[in-house]
């Protein structure tokens, strides 16, 4: 470890905040352009997700931070008529290969969605659904796996004892923390969060916080939010988006210190957004 | 954990691959399966009208286009003799005639559920029409047959042919004698039998109109009344004549409520009081025991009603698909 | 007061009872046939109705038992060869072929079968399926009600798939899973109250079909459980026992009339409460 700088808010956080070494490029983002249609959505990105480093993306509304998420697992794909050129890298992975198996892409690239999403079925099975797509596990080795992600999304303890519940039956924090928990059974290497917190109250997203941190142990984490504390306390790197392009992306405590851009400045001091 | 995680991604990308390669065919056959069900849809549509055509051609061959003005029916003649004026006739005339009843009575009572019905009682009433939507059309014939006709028969027509007894015009559309079997009969029926299609239809519509319009409508003091015709009727205008050709389309259809109670009479009669025919109720009459260019001649009846019906549910569906689409900005 | 005032005010009154007498009229009388299906209905049934098989002519005695069973086994199989085909493009309206140019000629061609008039199916079914096979049948009925079956199928499933809300189809994607089982998995079972309700709602359209089985299963005065042979069914015996001329066949198509309201009925207050709860836990 180099140097060591306290964060701007140590609020929250059961890790302290430093400012890390520079680390290796999980997902590198080369010239990136998106357009729904006609309309040029993203214009020109660059940038880098560091493995193992939460990187926020922030930004007003419509300014294309969604967006640029939901390239990461070709999200888009679903839908006709939007596309992307440039390039995007997931390790030595050309993301926008049009012969590249999407399945397996967001398989490596999980994602958790603004409103919590819980499938309609129960507790144990909205876990047991993705592993179940890439592996045989037996019976035991099942309720092994279940109970490790349900841990990992600090759900376990909550709903140990109802498992066959439906996940529907969850409140909205819980849910939420089930969507997680899924995601990480699946095992992916990038977890991309859009905007997790906005449906839930403050004391479930607290937790939700505390979970994203703990889980940059093992994933690389790239976060979309509406609310600049929150990017302020679990990211390490923090891009500012603005009108479709990526304004200034920087450590994140610069970013809410000393920032290089106007608008960047504009933003976080809330002059506008 | 972080071991853990390590070891997977290792282990990782090769395994998955194999295993979603056991999906794929299933994922590939399943897109399949829904399109070509879907298709079979379209291929109904050309069945049927191909299927009418293969059924119809002795008889179009025989009678050309002579079939639609010729009156005279006498499958039994030798050659035999066929015509389409009376069914089309008799079709067309009931179903007018149903609709110019279940029309205003109907709007009235999406009206009447919409604006001016208490809160409490719009359910159970609004319940009670979509379920009457659904009861099976060879009811509203029985009680056609049983009931409605011999009421009718003994007090009604009497009453009307007395009444316009010597007016011009309206004294030969209403002229005696009375029948238990006669076309305004069953378009009474038919008025019956549409009147829950049109309201519930009707009521549909009526609640795409924006609140708000409604609201600013009765902010300026306009009555219901008012309210109902100068802002829900022109905004759902389009919508409400969909649905009414949608009740048109079912009326000129509609089998079963009809063939017990309109006579079975190839002839055109001026008063409407006097039995008929429709295209469907000779079909159904008829064609079990047919065959031979008879039958051919009823299955060439048959396309008639088809592209009749076909227009004017396709002019239904485009109306109803532009107010869906005034209601979806 | 104001004249001008006081006319708005009269007309409409007038056209709020108006509005009043069409709704007292129209339920006057719908009122009045379900009066007499019940009165005639409930007196004409009885045990015999369900254990014996349609009398012949004259006869004073025998009851709808081979109706009966020939209807529920002719519905059950139009619903069973109807209800998945239309399930499965519906299916494809909804999730696959959204944005195509097929699926709006799809959906338009769907809407006007779903209002056909029904006597068409059942000329189509006999020049496709009774001429070829040389002979009325009760499978060919099958064939006809599974033609009415379908579009009803379609259109509601593609309405109820349709609402499931889209972040569940982009979280269940999000994890790698492929498409169709998506569509099977997540989809199908979020909507599941719904899509049930759109068979009930089918089933209770073809259960008191008559124009198309006239001519394809025609009726059959004896107890059969071959589909290459005509079946007796409640439909086209009450059509058959209400032109007829014996006091005895009329009580008893009362009481088959009464018994297929019923059961529509009960199917279609079935399918609301069902469908009232649209996207299911």
């Amino acid at each position: 470890m180099t140097e060591l700088s306290v964060s701007v808010s140590n609020a929250s956080g059961p890790v302290p905040q430093v400012a890390l070494p520079e680390a290796a490029p999980k997902v590198t983002a080369r010239g990136l352009n998106f357009y729904y249609g006609e309309h040029h959505a993203l214009k020109d990105i660059n940038l880098t997700l560091g493995t193992h480093r939460v990187t926020a993306f922030i930004g007003p509304s419509g300014c294309g931070k969604s967006t640029l998420l939901r390239i990461f697992n070709r999200m888009y794909d679903l839908y006709p008529g939007q596309r992307a050129t440039g390039q995007l890298l997931l390790d030595q992975t050309n993301v926008l290969d049009p012969k590249l198996d999407l399945n397996l892409l967001r398989a490596r690239v999980g994602m958790v969605f603004q409103k919590p999403t819980p499938f309609p079925m129960t507790i144990y099975e909205n876990i047991a659904f993705g592993i179940r797509l890439y592996e045989k596990v037996s019976k035991s080795e099942m309720d092994d796996r279940v109970e490790r992600a349900l841990r990992g999304g600090a759900l376990w303890n909550e709903v140990k004892d109802k498992l066959n519940a439906s996940g529907l039956s969850l409140s909205g924090g819980q849910q939420q923390r089930l969507c997680i928990a899924r995601t990480v059974a699946v095992r992916p290497e990038v977890i991309l969060f859009d905007e997790p917190c906005s449906a839930l109250d403050p004391i479930s997203t607290a937790k939700i916080e505390e979970l994203i941190q703990e889980l940059a142990e093992d994933y690389t984490i790239a976060i979309v939010t509406h609310n600049m504390q929150q990017a302020a306390r679990v990211s390490d790197k923090t891009a500012f988006m603005y009108l479709g392009e990526l304004v200034e992306f920087d450590d994140t405590n610069k970013i809410f210190t000393s920032p290089r851009d106007r608008r960047t400045q504009d933003y976080i001091t809330g002059r506008f957004g | 954990m972080a071991v853990e995680s390590d070891v997977m991604e290792a282990a990782g990308p090769y395994d998955r691959a194999r295993a979603l390669g056991a999906f794929k065919f299933g994922d590939v056959t399943f897109y399949w399966i829904t399109r070509a069900c879907a298709i079979s849809v379209l291929l109904i549509l050309g069945g049927i009208i191909l299927s009418l055509i293969i059924g119809a051609w002795p008889a179009i061959r025989e009678y050309g286009a002579a079939f639609l003005w010729t009156q005279r029916w006498a499958p039994s003649a030798d050659p035999p003799v066929l015509g389409a004026l009376g069914p089309v006739y008799g079709t067309l005339v009931t179903s007018v005639i149903a609709m110019m009843i279940a029309i205003p009575v109907g709007l009235g009572i999406a009206v009447f559920l919409t604006e001016i019905c208490p809160l409490w009682l719009r359910r159970p009433i609004g319940l009670a029409i979509e379920l009457l939507a659904g009861i099976p059309s060879i009811i509203y014939g029985m009680w056609g047959f049983f009931v409605l006709g011999p009421f009718l028969a003994n007090n009604f027509q009497p009453f009307m042919i007395s009444v316009f007894d010597g007016v011009p015009v309206l004294g030969t559309i209403f002229a005696g004698p009375p029948s238990y079997l006669s076309l305004f009969n069953a378009s009474l029926i038919l008025a019956i039998m549409v009147l829950p299609f049109i309201t519930a239809i009707s009521v549909d519509v009526f609640k795409t109109v924006p609140p708000v319009l409604k609201e600013a409508a009765y902010g300026v003091g306009c009555t219901t009344w008012e309210v109902v015709r100068n802002v829900v009727i022109p905004y759902t205008r389009v919508g409400v004549i969909g649905g009414i050709m949608l009740a048109l389309g079912r009326a000129l259809g509609e089998t079963m409520a009809v063939t017990f109670i309109i006579g079975n009479s190839f002839k055109i009669q001026s008063s409407i009081f006097a039995p008929g025919t429709t295209i469907s109720a000779a079909i159904a009459s008829e064609f079990a025991e047919s065959d031979g260019l008879h039958q051919s001649g009823l299955i060439l009846l048959g396309l008639l009603l088809f592209v009749l019906t076909f227009f004017v549910l396709a002019a239904a569906r485009l109306m109803l698909m532009r107010l869906e689409q005034k209601a979806g900005n | 007061m104001n004249p001008i005032y006081v006319s708005r005010r009269r007309n409409n009154v007038i056209v709020k009872y108006l509005c009043l007498g069409a709704a007292l009229f129209g339920v006057t009388w719908l009122a009045l046939i379900l009066f007499t299906l019940f009165f005639n209905g409930l007196a004409g049934i009885n045990f015999a109705v369900f254990t014996q098989d349609t009398p012949p002519p004259g006869s004073t005695d025998g009851g709808l038992r081979n109706a009966i069973i020939g209807s529920i086994i002719m519905t059950m199989i139009g619903v069973g060869i109807g209800a998945p085909l239309g399930l499965f493009a519906g299916t494809y309206l909804a999730e696959y072929g959204k944005h195509d140019k097929l699926t709006s000629v799809i959906r338009f061609i769907n809407d006007i079968l779903l209002s056909a008039p029904s006597i068409i199916i059942g000329l189509f079914i006999y020049g496709a399926i009774v001429v070829p096979m040389g002979g009325f049948s009760a499978f060919a009925g099958c064939l006809a009600l599974a033609v009415i079956v379908i579009p009803v199928v379609v259109r509601t499933t593609e309405d109820m798939l349709g609402l499931v809300p889209n972040p569940l189809r982009e979280a269940a994607s999000a994890l790698g899973m492929p498409r169709s089982l998506v569509i099977r998995r997540i989809a199908y079972r979020a909507a599941r109250a719904g899509l049930i309700t759109g068979v009930l709602l089918a089933t209770a359209r073809v259960a008191g079909e008559t124009a198309p089985l006239l001519f394809t299963a025609l009726s059959n005065q004896f107890f059969s459980l071959d589909l290459t042979k005509t079946m007796a069914n409640l439909p086209v015996t009450i059509n058959n026992f209400v032109q007829s001329p014996y006091a005895y066949w009329k009580q008893l198509a009362w009481a088959g009339a009464l018994l297929i309201t019923l059961t529509v009925l009960a199917l279609n207050i079935g399918a609301r409460i069902l469908g009232a709860e649209r996207i299911s836990k």
